[in-house]
């Protein structure tokens, strides 16, 4: 049996799994299920799975550079030393909902239930070669619907495309860049239009001015107004 | 470590690990659970159509006549059943054309009777017992045959390879279509198609198998190895399954080993025709 197990290490590349769902691959099997889930993205945007398979496969480059973005920033290293996670069982709901209209808190309860979304649906990483890494990107997808929040945007794909332009500023994620380059594909031309003209330079300067939204411990500040949080980061307010 | 492994129960594999036969039980169980909706999807891609021609080859080398009783074990989603049913049928209409040729005095009267009662029996007879053991499997496979019109001659029975809910000497034919391969205890399956086959009945195999080409074989195991598991993240967001179903070929025995395995249980005459150099083998066997 333990030829055999080393068989198998040898191939996937002679890795063993560096945490819980991690699926050791080789550069190949990585290049092939990059091409693959962009394919099949592309084909159907609501295969969330492959959207999360196409970022796990090419963010070699721009998931270190976020996670040194944290490193060296005092709240951003916090965060990578606790590794907090937002998850229905580690929110407060009930509380949070208590809080008065226009904190961070409330606003976001309240997006999370207009648009009838929860924090549980977000891929757990697979292909990651890297354990610190890969929470860098679980904490990338459990951020995205407070990006809703602070930007302000809805869940249908006039706003998700706008929360993936203001994301792919800030991280340099290309799966961010891929979604927001066709992501418009599937607009309406009238959307696209004021995507075009009022949300798209909006979105692109914040993300240019902002500062790395990953470095927020937003956790710890439910009770903050949106507008003083968006002011602190350098987002401007929505058009 | 060894003690807790006495203690569990005797050891096997899945795929490349050492697990009890309860674990690989359950685990295969999970498998085709999983896979099961995406299963016929999943062989075209890998397979890049392929496996449909080994299917076709196996049903053409069982050459069923009308009036046989076949039973397929492991055929979940019916594509041997299908094929069986399809070729009894033509076999079936081509009887009943030759027969009216010879009919030629016939009054009209006759002729239509004679027409009606074939009408009823267009298959001769002939009928097929679709044995699995995972109720995903045999789900699929009853949508997929209405879905395709196949009604008359079918029969779904849940049921374990190992242990078969049916009666000694029964069959004219046993087919298992890659299904073998997924059983704990091989030897009990072949014993038990022993069993229910009537004397004079055969056992057909259709089964990965060894690649003996060396090139090829690299070739093989890099497509395997490499893209397998990536079509099935891709297409049914499942790499584990399909990352299983390459490791479990490698597991299983070569022809000559499988061939002896066979005679073992009773089996005479038992010879194997590798398909695509050895990338699958159909192995049959008599039971006298």
């Amino acid at each position: 049996e333990e030829e055999e197990e080393e068989d198998e290490v040898e191939e996937d590349g002679g890795r063993r799994p560096l945490y819980p769902g991690h699926i050791p691959t080789s550069p190949l099997q990585k290049a092939l299920l990059a091409a693959g889930s962009a394919l099949a993205a592309l084909y159907d945007p609501y295969r969330h799975d492959m959207v999360a398979v196409l970022g796990e496969t090419t963010g070699c480059l721009a998931l270190p550079n976020l996670r040194d973005k944290m490193k060296h920033h005092p709240e951003g290293y916090r965060i990578l030393q606790e590794r907090p996670r937002i998850r229905f069982s580690t929110l407060d709901m009930a509380r949070l909902r208590g809080l008065p209209d226009g904190t961070l808190g409330r606003e976001y309860v309240r997006f999370l239930e207009d648009n009838k979304v929860s924090p549980d649906t977000r891929m757990p990483p697979k292909f990651v070669d890297d354990e610190e890494l890969a929470y860098v990107i679980q904490r990338y997808r459990e951020v995205h619907d407070l990006m809703h929040t602070l930007l302000g945007m809805p869940t249908n794909m006039l706003g998700e495309v706008v929360v993936k332009w203001f994301e792919a500023v800030q991280t340099g994620l290309p799966m961010c860049i891929l979604g927001a380059a066709f992501g418009p594909v599937h607009l309406s031309t009238r959307k696209l239009q004021v995507l075009a003209t009022e949300l798209l330079p909006w979105a692109v300067r914040s993300g240019r001015n902002a500062s790395c939204v990953l470095n927020i411990y937003y956790e710890q500040r439910w009770e903050q107004p949106v507008e003083s949080l968006r002011e602190e980061i350098g987002i401007f307010p929505p058009p | 470590g060894s003690m807790r492994a006495l203690a569990a129960g005797p050891q096997t594999h899945f795929g490349f690990q050492t697990v009890t036969e309860a674990e690989r039980r359950e685990k295969i169980n999970q498998v085709f659970e999983s896979v099961a909706k995406k299963y016929d999807v999943m062989n075209d891609s890998m397979t890049l159509g392929i496996h449909r021609v080994w299917k076709d080859v196996l049903v053409l080398k069982m050459n069923p006549s009308p009036g046989t009783l076949l039973l397929d074990v492991a055929g979940g989603t019916g594509d041997i059943a299908f094929r069986f049913i399809n070729y009894v049928r033509s076999v079936r209409e081509r009887q009943l054309q030759r027969r009216l040729k010879h009919h030629q005095n016939l009054s009209w009267q006759e002729i239509a009777k004679s027409y009606q009662e074939d009408k009823c029996n267009s298959l001769g007879d002939s009928q097929v017992v679709i044995c699995d053991i995972n109720k995903e499997m045999l789900k699929v496979g009853k949508e997929k045959a209405q879905d395709l019109g196949y009604s008359e001659g079918l029969s779904w029975v849940l049921g374990n390879a190992e242990e078969l809910p049916f009666d000694d000497d029964m069959f004219d034919v046993y087919t298992i279509a890659f299904g073998i391969r997924n059983v704990t205890r091989i030897d009990l399956a072949l014993r038990e198609a022993y069993r229910v086959l009537k004397p004079g009945g055969r056992f057909l195999c259709l089964e990965f198998s060894q690649v003996s080409n060396p090139l090829l074989s690299r070739l093989y195991d890099l497509y395997s190895f490499q893209v397998i598991p990536v079509l099935g993240e891709v297409i049914a967001g499942d790499w584990k399954s399909y990352q299983y179903l390459v490791e479990s070929i490698r597991r299983f025995p070569p022809q000559e080993d499988f061939k002896a395995m066979i005679e073992d249980a009773g089996f005479f005459k038992v010879d194997y025709q590798n398909l695509n150099s050895g990338i699958v083998a159909i192995h049959s066997g008599f039971k006298l």
